[in-house]
Protein backbone atom coordinates (compact mmCIF):
# COMPACT_ATOMS: atom_id res chain seq x y z
CA UNK A 1 0.00 0.00 0.00
CA UNK A 2 1.88 2.60 1.18
CA UNK A 3 4.98 3.67 -1.01
CA UNK A 4 8.45 4.44 -0.48
CA UNK A 5 9.86 7.82 -1.47
CA UNK A 6 13.41 8.50 -2.98
CA UNK A 7 14.41 12.20 -3.10
CA UNK A 8 17.54 13.13 -5.05
CA UNK A 9 19.52 15.73 -5.68
CA UNK A 10 16.94 18.21 -5.35
CA UNK A 11 17.12 22.10 -5.39
CA UNK A 12 14.15 24.01 -4.19
CA UNK A 13 13.66 27.23 -5.53
CA UNK A 14 11.59 30.36 -5.34
CA UNK A 15 11.48 32.66 -8.05
CA UNK A 16 15.52 33.52 -8.05
CA UNK A 17 16.31 32.46 -4.71
CA UNK A 18 17.69 29.04 -3.85
CA UNK A 19 15.81 27.78 -1.13
CA UNK A 20 17.09 24.45 -0.21
CA UNK A 21 19.84 22.80 -2.28
CA UNK A 22 21.22 18.89 -2.86
CA UNK A 23 18.78 17.25 -0.92
CA UNK A 24 19.08 13.51 -1.15
CA UNK A 25 16.93 11.48 1.50
CA UNK A 26 14.42 8.50 1.17
CA UNK A 27 11.40 7.85 3.46
CA UNK A 28 10.63 4.63 3.79
CA UNK A 29 6.95 3.18 4.32
CA UNK A 30 4.55 2.71 7.10
CA UNK A 31 7.17 4.73 9.22
CA UNK A 32 7.30 8.11 10.79
CA UNK A 33 9.95 10.69 9.27
CA UNK A 34 10.67 14.24 10.83
CA UNK A 35 12.23 17.13 10.05
CA UNK A 36 13.36 19.30 12.64
CA UNK A 37 16.26 21.91 12.25
CA UNK A 38 16.19 25.85 13.16
CA UNK A 39 13.17 28.41 11.70
CA UNK A 40 13.43 28.89 7.90
CA UNK A 41 16.02 25.96 7.12
CA UNK A 42 13.32 25.06 4.36
CA UNK A 43 11.45 21.83 6.28
CA UNK A 44 8.70 23.29 5.67
CA UNK A 45 9.16 23.86 1.81
CA UNK A 46 11.13 20.57 1.11
CA UNK A 47 7.84 18.93 2.33
CA UNK A 48 5.64 20.97 0.54
CA UNK A 49 8.14 19.65 -2.67
CA UNK A 50 6.44 16.13 -2.11
CA UNK A 51 3.21 16.51 -3.23
CA UNK A 52 3.63 19.14 -5.02
CA UNK A 53 2.31 21.96 -3.49
CA UNK A 54 5.50 24.19 -3.62
CA UNK A 55 4.66 24.47 -7.11
CA UNK A 56 1.35 26.58 -6.35
CA UNK A 57 3.51 29.73 -5.22
CA UNK A 58 3.56 32.08 -8.02
CA UNK A 59 7.68 31.45 -8.99
CA UNK A 60 8.33 28.66 -7.22
CA UNK A 61 9.64 25.32 -8.87
CA UNK A 62 12.61 22.82 -8.53
CA UNK A 63 15.16 20.75 -10.15
CA UNK A 64 15.85 17.18 -9.25
CA UNK A 65 13.96 14.09 -8.23
CA UNK A 66 11.34 12.94 -5.94
CA UNK A 67 10.42 9.58 -6.91
CA UNK A 68 7.51 7.81 -5.20
CA UNK A 69 8.10 3.76 -6.02
CA UNK A 70 10.30 4.33 -9.06
CA UNK A 71 7.54 6.88 -10.48
CA UNK A 72 9.27 10.73 -10.58
CA UNK A 73 6.47 12.80 -9.27
CA UNK A 74 8.18 16.25 -11.32
CA UNK A 75 8.09 14.12 -14.54
CA UNK A 76 6.39 16.52 -17.37
CA UNK A 77 3.07 13.78 -17.52
CA UNK A 78 2.53 13.63 -14.30
CA UNK A 79 -0.50 15.67 -12.78
CA UNK A 80 -0.02 17.45 -9.65
CA UNK A 81 -3.49 16.94 -8.73
CA UNK A 82 -3.08 13.34 -9.20
CA UNK A 83 -0.18 13.14 -6.79
CA UNK A 84 -2.03 15.26 -4.31
CA UNK A 85 -4.53 12.08 -4.49
CA UNK A 86 -1.58 10.01 -3.43
CA UNK A 87 0.25 12.84 -0.88
CA UNK A 88 -2.04 14.44 1.66
CA UNK A 89 -1.43 17.11 3.72
CA UNK A 90 -2.11 18.62 7.25
CA UNK A 91 -1.24 22.34 7.76
CA UNK A 92 0.00 24.08 10.44
CA UNK A 93 -2.33 25.85 11.63
CA UNK A 94 -6.35 23.92 11.62
CA UNK A 95 -7.91 24.87 8.58
CA UNK A 96 -11.36 23.78 8.19
CA UNK A 97 -13.61 24.82 5.33
CA UNK A 98 -15.68 27.65 7.34
CA UNK A 99 -18.90 27.62 5.27
CA UNK A 100 -19.59 23.35 5.56
CA UNK A 101 -20.24 21.38 8.66
CA UNK A 102 -18.10 18.82 10.27
CA UNK A 103 -19.43 15.83 7.61
CA UNK A 104 -18.83 18.11 4.74
CA UNK A 105 -15.32 19.05 6.24
CA UNK A 106 -14.45 15.33 5.77
CA UNK A 107 -16.40 14.87 2.31
CA UNK A 108 -14.87 17.99 1.22
CA UNK A 109 -12.39 15.73 -0.79
CA UNK A 110 -14.89 13.81 -2.70
CA UNK A 111 -17.48 16.79 -2.80
CA UNK A 112 -15.34 19.35 -4.04
CA UNK A 113 -14.20 17.34 -6.91
CA UNK A 114 -17.43 16.93 -7.80
CA UNK A 115 -17.61 13.27 -7.38
CA UNK A 116 -21.04 11.35 -6.76
CA UNK A 117 -21.44 9.20 -3.60
CA UNK A 118 -24.02 7.99 -2.26
CA UNK A 119 -25.45 8.50 1.09
CA UNK A 120 -24.73 5.29 2.90
CA UNK A 121 -21.05 5.20 1.28
CA UNK A 122 -20.86 8.86 2.75
CA UNK A 123 -22.09 7.77 6.29
CA UNK A 124 -19.37 5.03 6.10
CA UNK A 125 -16.80 7.25 5.15
CA UNK A 126 -17.09 10.36 7.24
CA UNK A 127 -17.48 7.70 10.30
CA UNK A 128 -14.57 5.45 9.19
CA UNK A 129 -12.42 8.87 8.39
CA UNK A 130 -13.59 10.45 11.91
CA UNK A 131 -12.57 7.17 13.96
CA UNK A 132 -9.85 7.46 11.98
CA UNK A 133 -8.66 10.24 13.25
CA UNK A 134 -9.69 9.78 16.88
CA UNK A 135 -12.74 12.08 16.39
CA UNK A 136 -15.60 10.48 15.98
CA UNK A 137 -17.12 9.81 19.78
CA UNK A 138 -16.29 13.69 20.23
CA UNK A 139 -18.57 14.31 17.25
CA UNK A 140 -21.09 11.95 16.42
CA UNK A 141 -23.70 13.84 17.72
CA UNK A 142 -23.53 17.26 15.77
CA UNK A 143 -22.14 16.11 12.36
CA UNK A 144 -24.12 19.11 10.93
CA UNK A 145 -22.53 21.57 13.18
CA UNK A 146 -19.99 24.12 11.31
CA UNK A 147 -16.29 22.83 11.87
CA UNK A 148 -15.33 25.48 13.13
CA UNK A 149 -17.23 25.77 16.16
CA UNK A 150 -14.74 23.16 17.36
CA UNK A 151 -11.66 23.30 19.63
CA UNK A 152 -8.24 23.96 17.77
CA UNK A 153 -7.45 20.61 18.62
CA UNK A 154 -10.37 18.93 17.17
CA UNK A 155 -10.34 21.31 13.94
CA UNK A 156 -6.65 19.55 13.90
CA UNK A 157 -8.32 16.21 13.81
CA UNK A 158 -11.26 17.33 11.59
CA UNK A 159 -8.11 18.44 8.89
CA UNK A 160 -6.37 14.86 9.67
CA UNK A 161 -9.64 12.69 9.12
CA UNK A 162 -10.28 15.36 5.75
CA UNK A 163 -6.87 14.27 4.72
CA UNK A 164 -7.40 10.85 5.23
CA UNK A 165 -10.81 10.41 3.78
CA UNK A 166 -9.25 10.39 0.06
CA UNK A 167 -7.69 7.29 1.47
CA UNK A 168 -3.86 8.48 0.79
CA UNK A 169 -0.66 6.79 0.61
CA UNK A 170 1.50 9.52 2.11
CA UNK A 171 0.61 11.71 4.96
CA UNK A 172 2.71 14.86 4.93
CA UNK A 173 2.15 17.00 8.39
CA UNK A 174 3.64 20.66 8.54
CA UNK A 175 3.72 21.14 12.48
CA UNK A 176 0.57 19.84 13.67
CA UNK A 177 0.57 20.54 16.69
CA UNK A 178 2.23 24.20 16.83
CA UNK A 179 -1.12 26.15 17.37
CA UNK A 180 -2.42 23.09 20.38
CA UNK A 181 -2.20 22.95 23.80
CA UNK A 182 -0.31 19.55 25.54
CA UNK A 183 -3.58 17.40 25.56
CA UNK A 184 -4.53 17.69 22.26
CA UNK A 185 -0.61 17.33 20.79
CA UNK A 186 -0.73 13.92 23.11
CA UNK A 187 -4.01 12.90 20.73
CA UNK A 188 -2.54 13.99 17.68
CA UNK A 189 0.82 12.05 18.94
CA UNK A 190 -1.11 8.84 19.33
CA UNK A 191 -3.04 9.33 16.44
CA UNK A 192 0.23 9.48 14.25
CA UNK A 193 1.48 6.31 15.98
CA UNK A 194 -1.78 4.81 14.88
CA UNK A 195 -2.08 6.12 11.78
CA UNK A 196 1.62 4.98 10.55
CA UNK A 197 0.02 1.29 10.14
CA UNK A 198 -1.67 2.19 7.66
CA UNK A 199 0.15 5.39 6.21
CA UNK A 200 4.05 6.58 5.25
CA UNK A 201 3.92 10.00 7.91
CA UNK A 202 6.40 12.64 7.38
CA UNK A 203 6.62 15.31 10.00
CA UNK A 204 7.84 18.46 10.30
CA UNK A 205 8.49 19.89 13.94
CA UNK A 206 9.65 22.42 16.09
CA UNK A 207 9.66 20.20 19.48
CA UNK A 208 12.26 17.82 19.34
CA UNK A 209 10.93 16.00 22.36
CA UNK A 210 8.05 15.57 19.81
CA UNK A 211 9.95 14.00 17.32
CA UNK A 212 11.90 11.46 19.41
CA UNK A 213 8.29 10.42 20.50
CA UNK A 214 6.88 10.22 17.54
CA UNK A 215 9.12 9.66 14.81
CA UNK A 216 11.20 5.84 13.42
CA UNK A 217 13.58 7.99 11.44
CA UNK A 218 14.81 12.30 11.55
CA UNK A 219 16.49 14.02 9.37
CA UNK A 220 18.37 17.38 10.55
CA UNK A 221 18.44 20.55 8.42
CA UNK A 222 19.78 23.74 8.52
CA UNK A 223 21.21 26.50 6.84
CA UNK A 224 24.40 28.18 7.30
CA UNK A 225 23.28 31.79 6.85
CA UNK A 226 20.40 34.67 6.36
CA UNK A 227 19.97 34.32 2.82
CA UNK A 228 21.64 30.84 1.84
CA UNK A 229 20.09 27.76 1.08
CA UNK A 230 19.08 25.17 3.61
CA UNK A 231 20.76 21.85 3.40
CA UNK A 232 19.83 18.37 4.55
CA UNK A 233 22.37 17.65 7.34
CA UNK A 234 21.76 14.28 8.02
CA UNK A 235 19.15 11.74 8.42
CA UNK A 236 19.29 8.47 10.56
CA UNK A 237 17.15 6.13 13.41
CA UNK A 238 15.63 8.85 15.67
CA UNK A 239 17.20 6.79 18.50
CA UNK A 240 21.01 7.25 16.88
CA UNK A 241 20.02 10.85 16.04
CA UNK A 242 19.10 12.14 19.42
CA UNK A 243 22.26 9.92 21.16
CA UNK A 244 24.76 9.57 18.71
CA UNK A 245 24.58 11.67 15.96
CA UNK A 246 27.71 12.02 13.44
CA UNK A 247 27.52 15.79 12.91
CA UNK A 248 28.69 18.04 15.13
CA UNK A 249 25.52 20.44 14.26
CA UNK A 250 23.23 18.37 14.70
CA UNK A 251 24.63 17.58 18.32
CA UNK A 252 24.83 21.14 19.13
CA UNK A 253 20.70 21.96 17.65
CA UNK A 254 19.61 18.82 19.80
CA UNK A 255 21.34 19.28 22.88
CA UNK A 256 20.24 23.54 22.38
CA UNK A 257 23.34 25.00 22.58
CA UNK A 258 21.92 27.10 18.83
CA UNK A 259 19.07 27.32 16.94
CA UNK B 1 13.23 68.57 46.41
CA UNK B 2 10.69 65.79 46.58
CA UNK B 3 11.90 62.69 46.65
CA UNK B 4 9.49 59.51 45.63
CA UNK B 5 10.18 56.38 47.21
CA UNK B 6 9.99 53.28 45.10
CA UNK B 7 9.29 50.48 47.98
CA UNK B 8 5.75 49.30 47.93
CA UNK B 9 5.46 48.80 51.76
CA UNK B 10 6.48 52.35 52.45
CA UNK B 11 4.44 55.62 52.14
CA UNK B 12 3.49 53.94 48.58
CA UNK B 13 0.08 53.76 48.46
CA UNK B 14 -0.53 58.03 48.38
CA UNK B 15 1.97 58.43 45.98
CA UNK B 16 0.71 55.46 43.98
CA UNK B 17 -2.59 57.34 43.70
CA UNK B 18 -0.60 60.40 42.54
CA UNK B 19 0.98 58.22 40.07
CA UNK B 20 -2.16 56.74 38.51
CA UNK B 21 -4.57 59.50 38.55
CA UNK B 22 -2.65 62.54 37.29
CA UNK B 23 -0.64 61.66 34.55
CA UNK B 24 -1.12 63.07 31.13
CA UNK B 25 -3.46 65.70 31.99
CA UNK B 26 -2.77 67.01 28.22
CA UNK B 27 -3.56 63.48 26.89
CA UNK B 28 -6.53 63.37 28.74
CA UNK B 29 -7.82 66.92 26.59
CA UNK B 30 -7.07 65.85 23.27
CA UNK B 31 -9.29 62.75 24.18
CA UNK B 32 -12.13 65.31 24.97
CA UNK B 33 -11.04 67.23 21.66
CA UNK B 34 -11.73 64.67 19.48
CA UNK B 35 -14.47 62.77 20.77
CA UNK B 36 -16.40 66.19 20.21
CA UNK B 37 -15.19 66.85 16.74
CA UNK B 38 -15.86 63.28 15.74
CA UNK B 39 -19.43 63.02 17.31
CA UNK B 40 -19.47 66.79 15.08
CA UNK B 41 -18.48 65.22 12.17
CA UNK B 42 -21.01 62.03 12.02
CA UNK B 43 -23.78 64.52 13.17
CA UNK B 44 -22.76 66.95 9.72
CA UNK B 45 -22.25 63.93 8.03
CA UNK B 46 -26.27 63.04 8.75
CA UNK B 47 -27.93 66.09 8.33
CA UNK B 48 -27.99 66.17 4.33
CA UNK B 49 -28.83 62.41 4.55
CA UNK B 50 -32.17 63.02 6.98
CA UNK B 51 -32.74 65.90 5.46
CA UNK B 52 -33.24 64.14 1.66
CA UNK B 53 -35.07 61.55 3.71
CA UNK B 54 -37.36 63.69 5.00
CA UNK B 55 -38.42 65.61 1.95
CA UNK B 56 -38.43 62.86 -0.35
CA UNK B 57 -41.21 61.32 2.10
CA UNK B 58 -42.51 64.22 3.15
CA UNK B 59 -42.90 65.39 -0.13
CA UNK B 60 -43.36 62.22 -1.90
CA UNK B 61 -46.14 60.11 0.74
CA UNK B 62 -49.07 62.52 -0.13
CA UNK B 63 -49.45 61.22 -3.94
CA UNK B 64 -48.44 57.40 -3.59
CA UNK B 65 -50.88 55.26 -4.01
CA UNK B 66 -52.44 52.28 -5.32
CA UNK B 67 -53.10 54.14 -8.96
CA UNK B 68 -50.01 55.81 -9.06
CA UNK B 69 -48.00 52.50 -8.83
CA UNK B 70 -50.71 50.49 -11.13
CA UNK B 71 -50.70 53.08 -14.05
CA UNK B 72 -48.91 54.37 -17.05
CA UNK B 73 -48.83 57.65 -18.29
CA UNK B 74 -50.48 56.92 -21.54
CA UNK B 75 -53.31 59.64 -22.27
CA UNK B 76 -52.26 61.63 -19.66
CA UNK B 77 -51.67 65.70 -20.11
CA UNK B 78 -52.07 68.93 -18.55
CA UNK B 79 -53.03 69.33 -14.93
CA UNK B 80 -55.04 65.98 -15.28
CA UNK B 81 -54.86 64.26 -11.67
CA UNK B 82 -54.27 60.70 -13.12
CA UNK B 83 -51.29 58.61 -14.48
CA UNK B 84 -48.25 56.58 -12.72
CA UNK B 85 -45.14 54.75 -13.13
CA UNK B 86 -45.87 51.74 -13.59
CA UNK B 87 -44.16 51.91 -16.92
CA UNK B 88 -41.40 53.26 -15.25
CA UNK B 89 -41.06 51.13 -12.73
CA UNK B 90 -40.93 48.24 -15.22
CA UNK B 91 -38.42 50.02 -17.25
CA UNK B 92 -36.26 50.78 -14.43
CA UNK B 93 -36.38 46.70 -12.78
CA UNK B 94 -36.02 45.27 -16.74
CA UNK B 95 -32.99 47.65 -17.05
CA UNK B 96 -31.56 47.53 -14.09
CA UNK B 97 -31.77 43.49 -13.84
CA UNK B 98 -30.43 43.51 -17.55
CA UNK B 99 -27.20 45.69 -16.96
CA UNK B 100 -27.05 43.19 -13.47
CA UNK B 101 -27.08 40.21 -15.55
CA UNK B 102 -24.36 41.53 -17.84
CA UNK B 103 -22.23 43.14 -15.38
CA UNK B 104 -21.96 40.50 -12.79
CA UNK B 105 -20.62 37.37 -14.95
CA UNK B 106 -17.50 39.68 -16.50
CA UNK B 107 -16.93 41.64 -13.40
CA UNK B 108 -17.04 38.47 -11.37
CA UNK B 109 -14.88 36.46 -13.91
CA UNK B 110 -12.33 39.36 -14.39
CA UNK B 111 -11.88 39.57 -10.69
CA UNK B 112 -11.47 35.92 -10.23
CA UNK B 113 -8.55 36.16 -12.90
CA UNK B 114 -6.80 39.37 -10.83
CA UNK B 115 -6.89 37.31 -7.64
CA UNK B 116 -6.42 33.49 -8.88
CA UNK B 117 -4.56 33.96 -12.03
CA UNK B 118 -3.39 37.44 -13.43
CA UNK B 119 0.38 37.86 -12.77
CA UNK B 120 2.55 40.98 -14.23
CA UNK B 121 1.78 42.97 -17.06
CA UNK B 122 -1.66 42.36 -18.12
CA UNK B 123 -3.36 42.25 -14.37
CA UNK B 124 -1.15 45.33 -14.04
CA UNK B 125 -3.42 46.76 -16.90
CA UNK B 126 -6.47 45.11 -16.39
CA UNK B 127 -6.35 47.01 -12.93
CA UNK B 128 -5.08 49.93 -14.29
CA UNK B 129 -8.19 49.97 -17.00
CA UNK B 130 -10.80 48.90 -14.70
CA UNK B 131 -9.44 51.83 -12.54
CA UNK B 132 -10.20 54.35 -15.75
CA UNK B 133 -13.44 52.77 -16.03
CA UNK B 134 -14.72 53.67 -12.47
CA UNK B 135 -14.26 56.97 -13.64
CA UNK B 136 -16.16 57.45 -16.92
CA UNK B 137 -18.45 59.88 -16.82
CA UNK B 138 -22.14 58.17 -17.08
CA UNK B 139 -23.04 60.28 -20.03
CA UNK B 140 -19.87 58.87 -21.80
CA UNK B 141 -21.56 55.29 -20.69
CA UNK B 142 -24.31 56.39 -22.48
CA UNK B 143 -23.08 57.86 -25.45
CA UNK B 144 -21.01 54.46 -26.44
CA UNK B 145 -23.77 52.07 -26.23
CA UNK B 146 -25.78 55.02 -28.52
CA UNK B 147 -22.83 54.59 -30.23
CA UNK B 148 -22.98 51.19 -30.46
CA UNK B 149 -26.28 49.93 -30.84
CA UNK B 150 -26.43 52.92 -33.65
CA UNK B 151 -23.82 50.83 -35.61
CA UNK B 152 -25.91 47.98 -35.83
CA UNK B 153 -29.70 49.28 -36.00
CA UNK B 154 -29.09 53.00 -37.77
CA UNK B 155 -29.13 56.34 -36.07
CA UNK B 156 -31.53 57.36 -33.51
CA UNK B 157 -31.97 53.74 -32.25
CA UNK B 158 -33.57 53.56 -29.14
CA UNK B 159 -33.89 50.55 -26.87
CA UNK B 160 -34.05 48.75 -23.31
CA UNK B 161 -30.95 46.72 -23.91
CA UNK B 162 -28.83 49.41 -25.14
CA UNK B 163 -29.48 50.96 -21.75
CA UNK B 164 -28.87 48.02 -19.98
CA UNK B 165 -25.28 47.91 -21.82
CA UNK B 166 -24.74 51.55 -21.02
CA UNK B 167 -25.54 50.59 -17.11
CA UNK B 168 -23.01 47.73 -17.24
CA UNK B 169 -20.35 49.62 -18.35
CA UNK B 170 -20.62 51.59 -14.84
CA UNK B 171 -21.44 48.61 -12.88
CA UNK B 172 -18.45 46.45 -14.27
CA UNK B 173 -15.60 47.94 -12.87
CA UNK B 174 -17.93 48.22 -9.34
CA UNK B 175 -18.47 44.68 -9.37
CA UNK B 176 -14.82 44.23 -10.21
CA UNK B 177 -13.66 45.97 -7.45
CA UNK B 178 -15.65 44.49 -4.77
CA UNK B 179 -15.34 41.52 -5.58
CA UNK B 180 -11.90 41.37 -6.15
CA UNK B 181 -11.54 42.85 -2.62
CA UNK B 182 -13.82 40.02 -1.49
CA UNK B 183 -11.75 37.18 -3.02
CA UNK B 184 -8.32 38.84 -1.66
CA UNK B 185 -10.02 38.35 2.36
CA UNK B 186 -10.28 34.53 1.71
CA UNK B 187 -7.61 32.91 3.31
CA UNK B 188 -5.01 31.42 1.15
CA UNK B 189 -5.16 28.30 3.85
CA UNK B 190 -8.21 27.48 2.51
CA UNK B 191 -7.12 27.28 -1.15
CA UNK B 192 -4.14 25.19 0.26
CA UNK B 193 -6.18 23.32 2.31
CA UNK B 194 -8.32 22.30 -0.97
CA UNK B 195 -5.23 21.58 -3.39
CA UNK B 196 -3.80 19.44 -1.33
CA UNK B 197 -7.05 17.07 -1.15
CA UNK B 198 -6.35 16.96 -4.73
CA UNK B 199 -8.95 19.18 -5.80
CA UNK B 200 -8.23 21.26 -9.24
CA UNK B 201 -7.53 24.84 -8.87
CA UNK B 202 -11.04 25.88 -10.86
CA UNK B 203 -12.60 24.01 -8.31
CA UNK B 204 -11.24 24.98 -5.60
CA UNK B 205 -11.99 28.72 -7.31
CA UNK B 206 -15.74 27.81 -7.73
CA UNK B 207 -16.47 25.87 -4.81
CA UNK B 208 -13.87 27.19 -2.10
CA UNK B 209 -12.89 30.75 -3.01
CA UNK B 210 -15.73 32.06 -4.47
CA UNK B 211 -18.28 30.13 -2.16
CA UNK B 212 -16.17 31.50 1.15
CA UNK B 213 -16.66 34.99 -0.47
CA UNK B 214 -20.20 35.08 -1.92
CA UNK B 215 -21.82 37.12 1.00
CA UNK B 216 -19.38 40.20 0.48
CA UNK B 217 -19.49 39.55 -2.73
CA UNK B 218 -23.53 39.83 -2.82
CA UNK B 219 -23.32 42.99 -1.00
CA UNK B 220 -20.81 44.00 -3.30
CA UNK B 221 -23.28 43.84 -6.00
CA UNK B 222 -26.28 45.46 -4.11
CA UNK B 223 -23.90 47.80 -3.86
CA UNK B 224 -23.14 48.00 -7.65
CA UNK B 225 -26.93 48.20 -8.39
CA UNK B 226 -27.47 50.72 -5.97
CA UNK B 227 -24.91 52.95 -7.78
CA UNK B 228 -26.64 52.45 -11.24
CA UNK B 229 -30.27 52.34 -10.48
CA UNK B 230 -30.09 56.13 -10.06
CA UNK B 231 -28.82 56.43 -13.43
CA UNK B 232 -30.64 59.15 -15.57
CA UNK B 233 -28.14 60.80 -18.54
CA UNK B 234 -26.93 57.68 -20.18
CA UNK B 235 -30.82 56.31 -20.34
CA UNK B 236 -32.08 59.26 -21.25
CA UNK B 237 -30.09 59.05 -24.68
CA UNK B 238 -29.91 55.43 -25.27
CA UNK B 239 -33.67 54.07 -23.68
CA UNK B 240 -35.27 57.79 -24.35
CA UNK B 241 -38.89 58.69 -22.83
CA UNK B 242 -42.13 57.19 -23.14
CA UNK B 243 -45.71 57.22 -22.00
CA UNK B 244 -46.90 53.49 -22.14
CA UNK B 245 -46.10 50.42 -21.07
CA UNK B 246 -43.08 48.31 -22.74
CA UNK B 247 -41.60 45.22 -21.61
CA UNK B 248 -39.84 44.35 -25.12
CA UNK B 249 -35.90 45.35 -24.37
CA UNK B 250 -35.09 45.17 -27.55
CA UNK B 251 -37.83 47.08 -29.27
CA UNK B 252 -38.76 51.16 -28.68
CA UNK B 253 -38.32 53.28 -25.89
CA UNK B 254 -39.06 52.37 -22.49
CA UNK B 255 -39.48 54.88 -19.35
CA UNK B 256 -37.31 54.64 -16.47
CA UNK B 257 -37.94 56.00 -12.65
CA UNK B 258 -34.94 58.59 -13.10
CA UNK B 259 -35.63 59.66 -16.28
CA UNK B 260 -39.38 59.83 -14.97
CA UNK B 261 -38.66 62.01 -12.16
CA UNK B 262 -36.60 64.19 -14.59
CA UNK B 263 -39.74 64.68 -16.84
CA UNK B 264 -41.93 65.33 -14.49
CA UNK B 265 -39.58 68.06 -12.96
CA UNK B 266 -38.96 69.59 -15.78
CA UNK B 267 -42.76 70.28 -17.16
CA UNK B 268 -43.30 72.25 -14.11
CA UNK B 269 -46.12 73.60 -13.04
CA UNK B 270 -49.05 73.41 -14.98
CA UNK B 271 -51.31 76.71 -15.76
CA UNK B 272 -54.67 75.98 -14.72
CA UNK B 273 -57.64 77.75 -16.12
CA UNK B 274 -60.25 78.63 -13.53
CA UNK B 275 -63.26 77.46 -14.61
CA UNK B 276 -61.03 73.59 -15.18
CA UNK B 277 -62.58 70.69 -12.44
CA UNK B 278 -59.67 67.99 -13.35
CA UNK B 279 -56.35 70.05 -12.98
CA UNK B 280 -53.67 70.01 -9.75
CA UNK B 281 -51.04 73.06 -10.62
CA UNK B 282 -48.59 71.15 -9.08
CA UNK B 283 -48.80 67.40 -10.55
CA UNK B 284 -46.17 67.18 -12.42
CA UNK B 285 -44.22 68.18 -8.66
CA UNK B 286 -46.29 65.74 -7.04
CA UNK B 287 -45.61 62.70 -9.22
CA UNK B 288 -41.42 63.68 -9.16
CA UNK B 289 -41.11 63.19 -5.53
CA UNK B 290 -43.54 60.03 -5.04
CA UNK B 291 -41.41 58.54 -8.35
CA UNK B 292 -38.48 59.21 -6.21
CA UNK B 293 -39.83 58.21 -3.07
CA UNK B 294 -40.70 54.78 -5.12
CA UNK B 295 -37.14 55.01 -6.23
CA UNK B 296 -35.48 55.03 -2.86
CA UNK B 297 -38.08 52.40 -1.94
CA UNK B 298 -36.64 50.09 -4.59
CA UNK B 299 -33.48 50.62 -3.31
CA UNK B 300 -33.81 49.85 0.12
CA UNK B 301 -35.60 46.88 -0.71
CA UNK B 302 -32.48 45.29 -2.58
CA UNK B 303 -30.19 45.95 -0.14
CA UNK B 304 -32.77 44.06 2.53
CA UNK B 305 -32.65 41.11 -0.28
CA UNK B 306 -29.16 41.51 -0.54
CA UNK B 307 -29.05 41.15 3.40
CA UNK B 308 -30.62 38.21 3.28
CA UNK B 309 -28.87 36.58 1.01
CA UNK B 310 -25.77 37.61 2.93
CA UNK B 311 -26.96 35.93 6.15
CA UNK B 312 -28.14 32.90 3.80
CA UNK B 313 -24.36 32.33 2.73
CA UNK B 314 -22.07 33.79 5.98
CA UNK B 315 -19.78 31.12 7.19
CA UNK B 316 -20.91 30.27 10.74
CA UNK B 317 -18.68 29.19 13.85
CA UNK B 318 -21.78 27.31 15.79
Amino acid sequence: MSQRIDVKDLNIFYGDFKAVADVQIAVEPRSVTAFIGPSGCGKSTFLRTLNRMHEVIPGAYVEGTVAMDGVDLYAADVDPVAVRRQVGMVFQRPNPFPTMSIAENVLAGVRLNNKRISKGDAQDLVEQSLQGANLWNEVKDRLDRPGSGLSGGQQQRLCIARAIAVKPQVLLMDEPCSALDPISTLAIEDLIAELKSQYTIVIVTHNMQQAARVSDRTAFFNLAGVGQAGRLVEVDDTATIFSAPHEQATEDYISGRFG
Amino acid sequence: MTTTTATPSSGAPSGLREILTNTDPRRRRTDRTMKVLIYAAFAIAMIPLVSVLWTVVSKGIGHLNSYFLLHSMRGVFGGMDAGGIYHAIIGTLLITLWATVISVPIGLMVAVYLVEYGRGRLARAVTFFVDVMTGIPSIVAGLFAYALFALFFGPGVRMGIAGSVALSVLMIPVVVRSSEEMLRLVPNELREAALALAVPKWLVTVRVVLRTAVAGIVTGITIAVARIIGETAPLLVTVGVADSINYNMVDGRMMTLPVYIYRQFQQGLVPCSPTATNCVPTINFDRAWSAALVLIIIVMLLNLVGRLITRLFAPKSR
